[in-house]
């Protein structure tokens, strides 16, 4: 059924009864099948793509480059977990190239998060570098054009004249 | 002062204008209107395709192509129809690329018809048939087709239709607007009526690889004894994402591609050299592209098929293109008052059956053509506006 993570990840809130008839499958399997994939955490949770900058909230993110030493045995997965507990922190991802964590990062304001890195993030024990991009405008986000502005159709109707 | 209507080709003049005008004068004056009417795919041309229409302009190929297209293109066109459609056609006597299928269907009437002959045309079905028969001279003969039916032509339907002043059968499956489409054993039937006459086919077999199910489509040539009557037309609109390229061809015997070829070489020329050269590159390394493309329309149509099922307004399941055709009778409407209603009520726009023929009545088209979202959007607004309806809190 990848089929139907497929669906899903473009959009959750299809009702079992739409993904049942595009899959040309039953509600019960789907429904069976989506809680078999919830059971083995291949899904992790659901949740709504924001476009924040529309909401008029106080909100800042930032993509922090990190340097670690990775710890004996334990490798970078230590310092991740140290990171990934802070509520502050959206994603963390480990990555090959100059640096080695991505930490995205929200916060009220740009402030904020400087504070959060100079205190919380640069203070950690294997932390050797930290680097801070503040994000100005989100274009795309998770697969999805934030300004729903340009994604206009410009098909036209024939046989109108 | 010049009488300009008495100057005209009456011809022109009976031809009625668009009945879906009106709706579009009222969905582009109210702001959220969400359509389900375009008659188009929603996919843009697969990037590779594109990028041999713009390799070819960075070469400055840029001049007219040959009459009937670029051989090269003409030979990768009947590679595809024979790998997909098991027919046969040698590519310098019998195939001719047109600007889209509708100069081709356009061209065949106009060699094919004298002035009173009877052309056959099946409704609902795409709007040009009947004004281009009038057009080259000859008399449409609706023959109209039923949901009961699953709005296939049937051999009796047909068999009851054809007079000596017969010259064509125009087959357009699978079918804009219904979805409907002939399978193997449906075009048999009607092969069987036409062996033993002179009637010549022009199958416009431009949804072909839109076709849904176990099985995939059969072109009119393919069924035996058929390919020497029958003209195909196809193109690139549909398989390929192709529309605004104009490129679409046409497949038969030498004799009459020959004739066609000749009033395209004067009327048209030839087709945009651009457009060739992306088509080259979409018969040879496309399929998977039409594959892909026809199994997201898929997912649509059973989506939307189930949708208006669920809100009560029967719909027979579509095999083919991307239209659905929901009966709306027991709304109490007509196919007009049903679409003037959504769009003002729900700002949903919908293209009435009439469109299409007047046995379209008591029928809307709908088109899938449209991202998954949008889709779940118009059919909750629609539901909303059949249950207000049903309540008869209208």
């Amino acid at each position: 059924m990848d089929r139907l993570l497929t669906l899903l990840n473009e959009n959750a809130r299809l009702t079992t009864r739409q993904l049942a008839a595009m899959l040309n499958e039953t509600e019960e399997n789907v429904e069976s099948a989506i809680n078999a994939y919830e059971k083995s955490g291949v899904i992790r949770g659901y949740k709504a793509i924001i476009n924040w900058e529309k909401v008029d909230a106080n909100n800042a993110i930032a993509i922090i480059e990190l340097r670690v030493v990775p710890k004996r045995e334990r490798g970078f997965d230590e310092i991740a977990g140290k990171i990934m507990a802070l509520p502050e922190v959206d994603s963390v991802y480990l990555i090959s190239g100059g640096y080695d964590l991505a930490v995205f990062v929200h916060g009220s304001s740009m402030q904020e998060i400087a504070m959060f890195v100079m205190r919380r993030l640069a203070t950690l024990d294997s932390v050797q570098s930290t680097a801070t991009h503040f994000v100005l405008t989100r274009y795309k986000a998770d697969g999805i054009i934030m300004n729903a502005a340009e994604e206009k159709d410009e098909r036209r109707e024939l046989f109108c004249d | 002062m010049i009488d300009y209507r008495a100057s005209m080709n009456p011809k022109v003049l009976e031809i009625k204008p668009s009945g879906i005008r009106k709706f579009f004068d009222i969905a582009n004056e109210i702001e959220d209107v969400i359509s389900l009417s375009i008659g188009e795919p929603d996919f843009v041309t697969p990037w590779h395709v594109r990028q041999e229409g713009i390799r070819s302009l960075e070469e400055g190929k840029t001049w007219y192509s040959p009459n009937r297209g670029f051989a090269e293109l003409r030979k990768e066109i009947c590679k595809w129809f024979s790998r997909h459609y098991k027919v046969d056609y040698n590519p310098d006597k019998e195939c001719l690329v047109t600007v889209g299928g509708s100069e081709a269907i356009d061209g065949a009437l106009r060699c094919l018809i004298c002035p009173g002959d009877e052309v056959l045309i099946p409704q609902p079905s795409f709007v040009c048939y009947e004004p281009l028969t009038r057009m080259a001279g000859g008399v449409p003969v609706i023959l109209e087709t039923k949901a009961e039916d699953a709005f296939r032509l049937t051999p009796e339907a047909l068999r009851a239709a054809i007079t000596p002043k017969t010259k064509l059968l125009i087959l357009p499956y699978p079918n804009n607007p219904t979805g409907a489409v002939m399978r193997r054993e449906h075009l048999n039937a009607i092969a069987d009526v036409l062996r033993d006459t002179d009637i010549l086919v022009l199958s416009d077999e431009i949804y072909s690889e839109l076709t849904y199910g176990d099985t995939r489509h059969v072109s009119f040539a393919a069924i035996d004894g058929m390919r020497e009557r029958t003209i195909v037309v196809n193109g690139f609109s549909k398989a390929f994402a192709m529309t605004g390229w104009r490129l679409g061809f046409a497949l038969g015997p030498e004799a009459l591609i020959g004739q066609m070829t000749k009033l395209h070489q004067y009327a048209i020329m030839s087709a945009p050299t651009t457009s060739q050269y992306a088509a080259i590159e979409a018969m040879k390394n496309g399929d998977s592209d039409s594959v892909y493309m026809r199994e997201q329309y898929d997912m649509r149509r059973r989506l939307i098929v189930d949708g208006f099922n669920e809100m009560g307004l029967p719909c027979f399941e579509p095999e083919g293109a991307f239209y659905i055709f929901p009966c709306i009778r027991s709304t109490g409407m007509t196919s007009e008052e049903f679409c003037e209603r959504l769009i003002h009520e729900e700002h949903v726009a919908v293209v009435p059956g009439t469109a299409f023929g007047d046995c379209g009545e008591g029928f809307v088209r709908v088109s899938y053509s449209y991202s998954i979202r949008h889709i779940t959007e118009a059919l909750s607004r629609i539901a909303h506006f059949v249950a207000r309806v049903r309540d008869g809190k209208a």
